[in-house]
């Protein structure tokens, strides 16, 4: 059984109610590397957003990309989630497919919650849930009980705060189960102390052996939680450095 | 706990679209509008009492619902733009042409709903005794306005990475939807006023169905995908 992000009842109740094909997070014994990016560039015209990026993504892990504005963070977060494809070099993840391939087992959240204003948190998750038939899904419940919302909340999104759209949005990537998550600036225009919540949040996502990648001008609040911090510069990876929650795999299991 | 039930992606799609118009009422409100204020501004501009103006009616419900879907065109990927659901929804396991059926069924819904109300206020408006087939216009009416959807819905599709979508689309959609437009009005006018026969006219509009349905389904899934 996959790791679930709820509890263990509810997420029983989870695979009874969506018997699919299973979809385990990434473990150290499964793979190599969740993806592997070659000299991936990304041009635009005559800009380059990204420079000849290696980099390769080891599995459950939590990596913090790190830049100024337009150092091509939320380019790479794109690449990687198959939005855009890079000008040159080579991506791949879980067993050597595309990005693109790999629907429903890449979650990404962007600035913007990816969610309908006029529908509420609940009927937003129904929405998505029934777009991932291929995948072992949470209920939105679950979804939205992960991320600490009220389920019962009528509200369409337009009238939450920015901490729940942002939290909203987590339940939207975090209802596929996906095995590699892309979360950019997690943390921005939140208050303190929903930051930290979302932190939290991530944590367990982390703790759960998923893989996380990260980006956030916030590095004081990321750093506990990263694996690696890789700091970006024009477009190019200018250092790759341990974090501090990184520890060696043992025994097959996740750090 | 509410399980998820297993619906064609379409569907998903579909009621999604129609649940959010229910709610929001924004593009039937628009087009049913657009299309009544044509309708009156033409009665102005002409004197419904004219029994010359018969031959013309056709072309004027037409046109009143050409204008009208535009309105509604315009803004048929605003909510999916707005806040990015669009790169939510490509990476699901739905199909680019799932979205595309979906969007464009539930448009086709909102048009021919306006239609509905429409056509016999026009027809009282304008004083008209139809004298053709009318049951033919039930033929007629969703033909062409599958014809102005499908291309609506795939050219703004087309347009929503480029910064002047609103004007684009017309300047786009209206030479193509020419050939549907002309055989919408002829086989209208053949009905309304029974000068004529109808039934090429309506062969012509379902053939041109058949094709460009044929062509959007066929290029949707590049122009969802691609990068402006």
């Amino acid at each position: 059984m996959s790791p679930s992000l709820i509890d263990g009842t509810a997420a029983k109740e989870s695979l009874t109610t969506r018997q699919h094909e299973p979809n385990a997070p990434a473990t150290p014994e499964s793979m190599a590397s969740v993806a592997q990016l070659e000299s991936v560039s990304k041009l635009y015209g005559t800009f380059a957003a990204l420079r000849k990026i290696t980099l390769q993504i080891e599995p459950a892990r939590c990596y913090v990309l790190l830049g100024e504005n337009g150092a091509g963070k939320s380019t790479l977060l794109r690449v990687l989630g198959g939005l855009i494809r890079p000008t040159y070099g080579n991506i791949k993840v879980f067993e050597g497919i595309r990005p693109d391939e790999a629907r429903g087992r890449i979650g990404y959240m962007s600035h913007a919650p990816m969610l309908y204003d006029q529908l509420t948190g609940m009927e937003n998750l129904h929405y998505f849930a029934s777009l991932y038939q291929k995948r072992e899904c949470l209920t939105p419940e679950q979804a939205l009980t992960a991320v600490s919302l009220d389920p019962e909340l009528k509200r369409p999104i337009s009238q939450y705060s920015q901490g729940m759209r942002q939290r909203a949005s987590l339940a939207r990537v975090l209802i596929s189960q996906p095995e590699l998550l892309l979360l950019d600036e997690p943390f921005s225009n939140m208050d303190i102390a929903s930051a930290h919540q979302m932190l939290a949040l991530v944590q367990r996502i982390r703790e759960q052996g998923r893989t996380i990648v990260l980006t956030t001008h916030q590095r004081d609040l990321a750093e506990p939680i990263a694996d690696y911090l890789v700091f970006l510069r024009a477009g190019a990876l200018d250092s790759l450095h341990l974090g501090p929650a990184y520890a060696p795999y043992t025994a097959g299991a996740p750090a | 706990m509410s399980a998820i039930r297993r619906r064609p992606y379409v569907l998903v799609h579909l009621a999604k679209d129609l649940k959010i118009e229910w709610r929001s009422k924004d593009s039937a409100n628009a087009m049913l509008f657009f299309a009544l204020l044509v309708v009156a501004i033409f009665s102005l501009a002409f004197d419904p009492t004219n029994p010359d103006l018969h031959k013309f009616t056709g072309a004027i419900l037409c046109v009143a619902v050409m204008f009208a879907a535009m309105s509604a065109l315009n803004q048929v990927w605003a909510r999916e733009l707005q806040n990015q659901v669009l790169d939510a929804q490509r990476m699901t396991n739905a199909g680019a042409n799932d979205l595309f059926i979906g969007k464009v069924l539930a448009n086709f819904i909102l048009l021919t709903t306006v239609e509905l109300i429409l056509t016999p206020i026009f027809v009282i408006f304008y004083n008209l005794n139809v004298v053709g087939n009318v049951w033919l216009l039930a033929a007629v009416i969703p033909l062409g306005t599958w014809a102005l959807i499908v291309n609506g819905v795939f050219f703004a599709a087309l347009s929503i990475r480029t910064r002047s979508r609103e004007l684009l689309l017309p300047l786009i959609l209206l030479p193509i939807f020419i050939p549907a437009l002309l055989a919408m009005v002829m086989s209208t006018t053949a009905i309304l006023t029974g000068t004529s026969e109808p039934t090429l006219w309506i062969k012509m509009l379902a053939v041109y169905d058949i094709i460009f349905t044929t062509v959007c389904l066929l290029l949707f899934d590049t122009v969802l995908h691609a990068e402006g």
